[in-house]
């Protein structure tokens, strides 16, 4: 069954067969995709809106830049979209993978490993860490795994500050080796293009293993497990490996993020890996779009790029206003520093009128358009022989599915059934 | 529905399918099973019946593995799985449709019977699914409907039919009853019967003794974690004490 077959009609038929044949060959569209979005990237610096901005260099830069958080919010949303872990200390395996890099490949350590080596050993490492963390925080649910998450996400960071010795603390780790790589050779400075590139694959790779786990038997579990856990585990889920594997891919994922990242900016410092991250992380698999792959890649990309290009842009622009009465006040304000407030109106912006993301899933879209997917007539018939037998029911009725879009969660649904399995301790 | 009540069929030579034998299961510090002794023989209803509290439920959780006893030992064909985990034993042959119906209410009902099957073979999917729905109709007309959106007595069938994907050879059922309109509570326990006939052995749990009873071989009585009563179905529906507390007689 592919979810794209699920309650389709006829009239959008055309979208539907493209969107099928986009399932089922997943992993040549997200190659053919991805080819295309790096052809469209390199060359929309130079159509004018964008060509007025910046240099093309600096595009490429901010591209491959928005590329670590599209990653971020890759493995993010597995933890938090797929499975339905709430994570917030995500940036935690970021740092792993990025202090990961700076012990392999910087003066400081003196080793020089070869940069896809680091990249494989970030991500393993991360991994690790990420079981490491799992094992004991994942008998916890809901809230007790969200508090133990951001706990987790505080310490990484303080460690790495406070072990002088071994990370030289708030100065970071300095002067990392950038990658040399076969075809592209050695990167510099200013090799935006070859950073540029080597994050398109990277991505492209991930997202066609993220999107082979999630049709999988594992993919399915980890539904399962966001749906209901203890059903799950009636199911003969095994919901303990299968939550730490999501930990683990979502941490695999952070740490070729980290790799990535620490060989671009040639420095490490625990204050890249402050809250801030996993917060601005979470927010955009929100918006993107929760459960979503291409969604949530989409998203991070968009909010990375006004982050670290739109507000800048914005501040010179409204400088120019300075002395103009009335917009002088405009001129004041620095947006860079608004970011987060700006997050939060988008955020409580997105929850009131569009809570499913701006791409939402499938399943998600599925869950809030229950009335304009089923079958009107099939519809009536149910009602008609369920008005029948239960005209005494207690157990709750046929529901009106305009309701059920408009109301959110549908009965039956964990919000309304009475939870006698509350003890987390069991 | 059949009027008459079907008669034992026990392999007494194997011994009983599922032994709980003095099993004690806390909540934390609550000791709700204080010493829980009841079998099940291959091919039988049992039915455990007592009032709120009794620990019913967690009779039924102790034995799929959802919680594991303190002290005493659950034997399910002869192998001790008092410390196996729940995901385990759905392969080893039992199947549990929890209190609570517990669907995913999200996810569509085929997808829900398929999360059912999930410990098994992939291919064996589609006739089960086809056997489940022969059982129930409605499931059937609903298959790409969201758990959610179903009615309550469809939910509780699909809680069934999802229960009976993995193919259990012991099937738990808790409460199938709860919150029905008459007429449903009628057809689900002539589908447990019908279940029962096609070879599932059954144990279960029900505040509508009434019912139960009909449709049980034996019965269990349960009281604040203890057996109270034992018996044939219709010697514990004619004990005084069960007329009067769960029968609603004077």
């Amino acid at each position: 069954m592919t979810a794209a077959a699920v309650g389709r009609r006829g009239r959008r038929f055309g979208r539907d067969e493209f969107r099928d044949v986009l399932v089922r060959h997943r992993t040549v569209s997200i190659l053919v995709g991805m080819s295309l979005v790096g052809f469209l990237l390199y060359f929309l610096p130079y159509v004018p809106p964008f060509s007025l901005f910046n240099f093309h260099q600096a595009w490429l830069n901010s591209f491959a830049s928005a590329g670590v958080f599209v990653l971020l919010a890759l493995g993010l949303n597995v933890v938090v979209g797929l499975a339905g872990l709430l994570d917030l200390g995500y940036a935690a395996f970021f740092a792993f993978g990025a202090y990961t890099y700076a012990y392999g490949a910087s003066p400081f350590s003196g080793n020089h490993a070869p940069f896809l080596l680091m990249l494989f050993l970030g991500a393993v490492v991360a991994a690790l860490f990420g079981l490491l963390l799992g094992a004991p925080t994942l008998r916890l649910r809901g809230d007790y795994l969200a508090i133990m998450t951001l706990g987790f996400g505080e310490i990484v960071p303080i460690v790495f500050l406070n072990t002088d010795e071994y990370t030289r603390g708030t100065n970071g780790i300095g002067g990392i080796y950038r990658p040399d790589l076969p075809i592209l050779g050695p990167f510099g400075a200013l090799d935006n293009f070859k950073y540029f590139v080597v994050m398109v694959f990277i991505i492209t790779i991930t997202m066609i293993l993220l999107y082979r786990l999630q049709d999988s038997r594992i993919g399915r579990a980890w539904m399962a497990i966001r749906e209901d856990e203890l059903a799950a585990a009636a199911n003969g889920i095994n919901t303990v490996t299968t939550k730490l594997l999501a930990f683990a891919i979502g941490a695999t994922t952070a740490g070729f993020a980290g790799v990535f990242n620490a060989s671009k900016l040639t420095i490490v410092s625990p204050d890249q890996f402050l809250f801030a991250v996993s917060f601005t992380v979470l927010a955009m698999v929100v918006l993107g779009g929760m459960g979503n792959i291409w969604g949530v890649a989409v998203g991070a990309f968009v909010i990375a790029l006004i982050q670290s290009t739109f507000l800048t842009q914005l501040n010179q622009f409204v400088s120019t206003f300075r002395g103009i009465p009335v917009l002088d006040i405009l001129s004041r304000v620095n947006f860079i520093q608004y970011q987060f407030l700006l997050y939060g109106i988008a955020l409580v912006l997105m929850m009131l009128f569009r809570p499913e993301g701006l791409f939402p899933s499938q399943r998600r879209r599925m869950e809030l358009r229950v009335a304009e997917e089923l079958d009107p007539e099939a519809e009536a018939k149910a009602l008609e022989a369920a008005a029948a037998s239960e005209t005494v029911a207690g157990g709750g009725e046929p529901t009106d599915p305009v309701v059920v879009g408009a109301m959110g969660p549908p009965p039956g649904s964990d919000e309304d059934t009475a939870r006698p399995y509350g003890d987390d301790r069991s | 529905m059949t009027a008459t009540a079907p008669v034992a069929t026990a392999p007494a030579t194997r011994g009983p399918m599922l032994m709980l034998d003095d099993v004690h299961t806390y909540y934390g510090h609550i000791h709700a099973l204080q010493g829980v002794s009841i079998e099940v023989e291959q091919g039988e209803v049992v039915t455990l019946i007592g009032a709120n509290g009794a620990g019913k439920t967690t009779t039924l959780k102790t034995i799929s593995g959802l919680l594991h006893p303190r002290e005493g030992r659950v034997l399910f064909e002869g192998s001790d799985i008092s410390r196996t985990a729940a995901h385990h034993l759905v392969r080893t042959g039992i199947g549990h449709a929890p209190e609570g119906r517990r669907i995913f209410s999200r996810l569509s009902v085929e997808e829900n019977l398929q999360m059912g099957a999930f410990t098994r073979n992939q291919k064996e999917i589609g006739p089960e699914l086809e056997r489940v729905m022969t059982l129930f109709p409605r499931l059937r007309e609903r298959v790409n409907q969201q758990g959610g959106t179903l009615s309550g007595g469809e939910q509780q069938m699909l809680a069934i039919a999802r229960a009976l994907m993995s193919r259990p050879r012991l099937l738990l059922l808790d409460e199938p009853s709860l919150g029905l309109s008459p007429i449903l509570v009628q057809q689900i326990f002539s589908i447990i019967r019908e279940i029962n006939e096609q070879g599932t052995t059954i144990l279960l749990v029900e505040q509508n003794a009434q019912q139960a009873l009909n449709v049980a071989h034996r019965a269990y009585v349960l009281q604040t974690g203890h057996v109270v009563l034992a018996g044939s179905a219709a010697d514990v529906a004619s004990n005084e004490s069960v007329r009067k507390a769960y029968l609603g007689e004077d």
